[in-house]
Formats: structure tokens, sequence, C-alpha cells
């Protein structure tokens, strides 16, 4: 059997695109293309490798920088929850880095870093990394006292306590803020291709826009959004296939 | 190991003789300005449950976290078996108010996790933590997580991890408040033949005057503000008339109200 889940995913996918394909045959603008025609315009650029290729490109500055900011953006995290000097050391770092209008400091990133992958991945990790730090410390210091009280109690190292206790504990947070991180860093690298130089993605979004193709410039950004979706649903299998008992609830519930 | 040491028990002797596995030295604990603890000391005598009874903010939480080495105190010191107290040790275990379950862990991971934290290897520790859940009766719920499980049965799985790592302190703070009633009631009946048939000293925090004496071989008036020990009641007449005679024990129903008649003055 199908499971209820699946299924309302499947309706609202149909009820996205029939809307999308409705707006564009309306049309709502002569620069909106239908669901249709995007989907043309997708699969031919597949066909004749084009999207291969631009994502060759897009990838590298995408999954570096999702990976520094996951594993960086967690350990400090970590750190910033555990120990109060750190905390007041960095957390206004985030917080800043957070509500920095980054379009306007990329030129500043060009600068520093020239327009090369650095930069790129630099505007990855501004976007992804902040969410991540903040979500993980704030984690950390919620770790019910009780818990961890039972950990020392029962003689379990500082290290154990972290392992098996704080961090589970903490992980649905921590991967709420993963989820909300990666998706972020999706926008950044588009951002960072559009702003800095035309590569991969971004450069099929901004070619096809200035030569008025716009069925092609929706497929771009329809499988930008399409792989986010994807890697997120990958997020969610680790977390339940790491933390098992966590959707369960808490004792205390 | 706990089976062998039954037979002791039925020499149960009178406190003076027996020693105290815990003894509490002059202890002060401040929080800044606050003074919690003044100048404490008690003595805990070995293989009986002693209560610790007062009003709320008279620190008795505070002393018995003292005792388990989860607090430091600001003064003085605390002595188990004669050695003294300087954090957690395998000679105490905790029975928590809120249970302190880890939620993502079954049962069975839960009750062996202080074995786990000593460096028990898995399937020895996996075979005393089973033989303890049956013991406390969640034959059965090995596999469970603590969600599926009621207040009473939570509280069973606390209990089952603090004896499982066999240590001759146990201590309780408030282990029933967060139980229902009958569940509660259940509970002291069956901590007066855990007190019988292990050989091990309680420590037990309760805001409850009935359960205390119910329970007690022992027990601790603490009054607040500063917090001290006002007063040492030993029940004496109704501990072996079976649990079924206690509470209409007229030594019980006396204790009871005495204790109430000094303690309602400082209930706001």
């Amino acid at each position: 059997m199908i499971k209820r889940a699946n299924i309302l995913k499947v309706v609202s996918a149909v009820v996205l695109c029939s809307a999308w394909e409705i707006a564009g045959r309306i049309p709502v603008s002569y620069a909106f293309p239908t669901f249709i025609d995007s989907m043309g315009s997708f699969f031919e650029m597949i066909g004749n490798g084009m999207m291969f290729d631009a994502y060759k490109e897009t990838l590298q500055p995408l999954v570096i920088g999702v990976l520094i900011s996951a594993v960086l953006g967690i350990g400090l995290g970590l750190w910033i929850g555990l120990n109060n000097f750190f905390d007041w050391l960095f957390s206004p770092i985030f917080i800043v880095m957070q509500a920095a209008p980054l379009a306007a400091l990329i030129p500043l990133l060009v600068l520093a870093y020239g327009i090369g992958l650095t930069s790129k991945v630099m505007v990855v990790c501004i976007m992804a990394m902040p969410v991540i730090v903040l979500n993980t410390s704030a984690a950390v210091r919620n770790t019910p006292e009780s818990f961890k009280e039972m950990g020392k109690s029962f003689l379990a190292s500082r290290a154990s306590i972290l392992l098996r206790i704080v961090i589970p504990a903490a992980s649905p947070v921590i991967f709420a803020g993963l989820r909300l991180g990666v998706s972020a860093g999706f926008i950044g690298a588009i951002l960072a291709e559009l702003k800095i130089t035309p590569t991969g993605v971004g450069d099929i979004i901004s070619y096809s826009r200035s030569i008025a193709d716009y069925p092609s410039m929706y497929a771009a950004i329809f499988s930008i959004i399409l792989l986010a979706v994807l890697f997120l649903n990958v997020i969610e299998k680790l977390e339940t296939v790491l933390f098992k008992g966590n959707q369960r609830g808490y004792v205390s519930d | 190991m706990a089976m062998s040491r039954t037979n002791d028990n039925k020499v149960k002797v009178e406190a003076a003789e027996i020693g105290s596995a815990v003894s509490v030295q002059n202890i002060s604990k401040n929080y800044g300005d606050v003074e919690a603890l003044r100048d404490m000391s008690l003595e805990f005598p070995r293989g009986q449950l002693t209560s610790l009874l007062g009003p709320s903010g008279c620190g008795k939480t505070t002393l018995l976290k003292i005792i388990a080495g989860l607090l430091e105190p600001t003064s003085g010191h605390v002595e188990v078996n004669g050695k003294n107290v300087s954090g957690p040790g395998p000679d105490r275990a905790f029975v928590f108010q809120d249970f302190a379950l880890l939620p993502w862990a079954t049962v069975l991971k839960n009750v062996a996790f202080g074995l786990e934290m000593r460096g028990v290897a898995t399937s020895e520790r996996e075979a005393i933590a089973e033989k303890y859940i049956k013991s406390v009766g969640l034959a059965g719920f090995e596999n469970s997580h603590p969600h599926e499980l009621s207040g009473g049965m939570r509280q069973r799985v606390g209990l089952a991890r603090a004896l499982s790592v066999d240590a001759d302190v146990l201590l309780m703070d408030e282990p029933f408040s967060a139980v229902d009633e009958q569940t509660r009631r259940k509970f002291q009946e069956d901590l007066l033949s855990l007190v019988q048939d292990e050989n091990k000293t309680f420590i037990f925090v309760t805001h409850s005057i009935e359960e205390a004496v119910y329970v007690s071989d022992q027990i601790a008036i603490l009054l607040p503000r500063p917090s001290r020990v006002s007063e040492i009641i030993r029940p004496s007449s109704f501990r072996n008339k079976g649990v079924n005679n206690i509470r209409r024990d007229s030594e019980y129903l006396d204790i009871v109200d005495n204790i109430w008649s000094s303690l309602r003055t400082y209930v706001e």
C-alpha cells in the first residue's frame, strides 16, 4: 500500500504544477512560460548535456560550501553552546552574518578573494552557516539539565555526555538548522553565479533571460529547486537512520 | 551479588550498632548571597531508608545532590563508607524525579546505561539489565521506548537503572511525585520490600509526610531559612507488622500528626 503522506506529496506537486500551467496560459506575464514549455526545455537541456555541464560548475561551490558549513557550523555550534566564552566571542559574528544583506556585500568578497571558486564558496557559507551554528548552539544549550545530571551520576565521562546525551538530545534542532542552512546554501550558490561570474546554472538563467528564452530560464530554476528538495529528503532520511528515537518525543511530554 | 547479601538482612539491628553508610558533616551551601544549607550534619544508617522531609525550599534536594557529588558544598564534607566524596562515584546511584530517561534509547539501553559507562561488555550488561527489568516488573518491555510507557513504568525503568549498577547507596529524589496516587502506593510497598531484600542504604527525598513515615526507618525533618535538621524521628513499632497494617497503626498516625504540627508554620 502507498502511504498517505506520499500520496499527499504527489497531490501537492500536481496542484502546484497545474497552477503553474494555468498561470502560464493566461498568461500572467509574457516572461512567464507554461509548465509544459518549461519541462520541454528542461528535458531538452538534459538531452543535449547542457544541464549536466552546468551542474558540474554549480555543484562545486555548492557541495564544498554546504560541507564546510555543515561540519564547521555544527562544530562551532557545539562549542558555542557548551562554553559561555565562545558564545560571547562568536555568536555576534553569526548573528551579523545572518542579518547582512549579502548581495550588497558580494563586491567586497570579489575584491578580497577574486571571481573564482573561493568567493562562491564564501557566498554559500555565509548563506548556510549562521542558521546551522545558531540552531546547534541553542539546541545544545537547551539540553535538559536532568539528562546531564543523569550522565554525571552514572559516571559518564565528559566525552560520553557530549556524544551519548547532548548531541542526540540536540539532534532534532540541529537537523532543522541543517535543513534551513542547506536550502539557504542552494540560494547562495545561484546568487553567487548571478552576481560574481555567470557559470553553470546561473549562466543558463542569465543567458536565457537575455535572449528572452524564458522556458529555459524557468527550467533551470526548476532544476535547482528539484535538486534542493531531493537533497533535503536525503537529510531527513539521514536523521531517521542516525537518531531513530527522535520522532518519538521526549519523556516529559 | 545482591542475592547473596540477603541473609545479613535478618540481623538488622539498632542504628547505633549498624554504623553509617553515609555521613554528612557540617555541610554549608551558598548560592551567591542565598544560604541554601547551613552547617548541616546527618548520619545515614547502613541498610536502612532515611527520608529527608521538609517544606519546599528547605534544601532537601540540594543536600541529596551534594551527597550524589553533583553539587559542590561551600564547606563541610560528605563521607560514603568512610571515604570522602569529591564527585559522583560507583558507590552511589541516583533515581530522578523526572525519570531522566533517554527518549531515543530503548528500555534495555536506558537500564544498561550506567553499566555501559562503567565499561561493562555489551552481552554482560544486557544480561544484568534484563534481570533488573524483570525484577521491577517490566519483562517484555525491553525494546520499548520511554514514550510508550506510563509514568509509573518510566520510573520503574529509572529504578532498574539505579539498581543495575549495584551501588551501596541509592539516592532517590522525590521518585514517586510524578506518578499517580495508586501507582505511588504500589511503589511504596515495593520500596519496603526492596529495603528488606537488598542490603542497600536508601536516601529518599519527599514532600509527602505520609509517604516518609510509611517507608522510612529514619526521618530527618529539615526546616528552611537557613536550612537545618530540626528533628530526627525513628518509627519503631509498625515496621514489621506488614504493609497492610502500617496506615492504621497508632504510632504511624501520631508521627504523621506530629510532623504536620511542627511543619505547618513553615508552609505559606
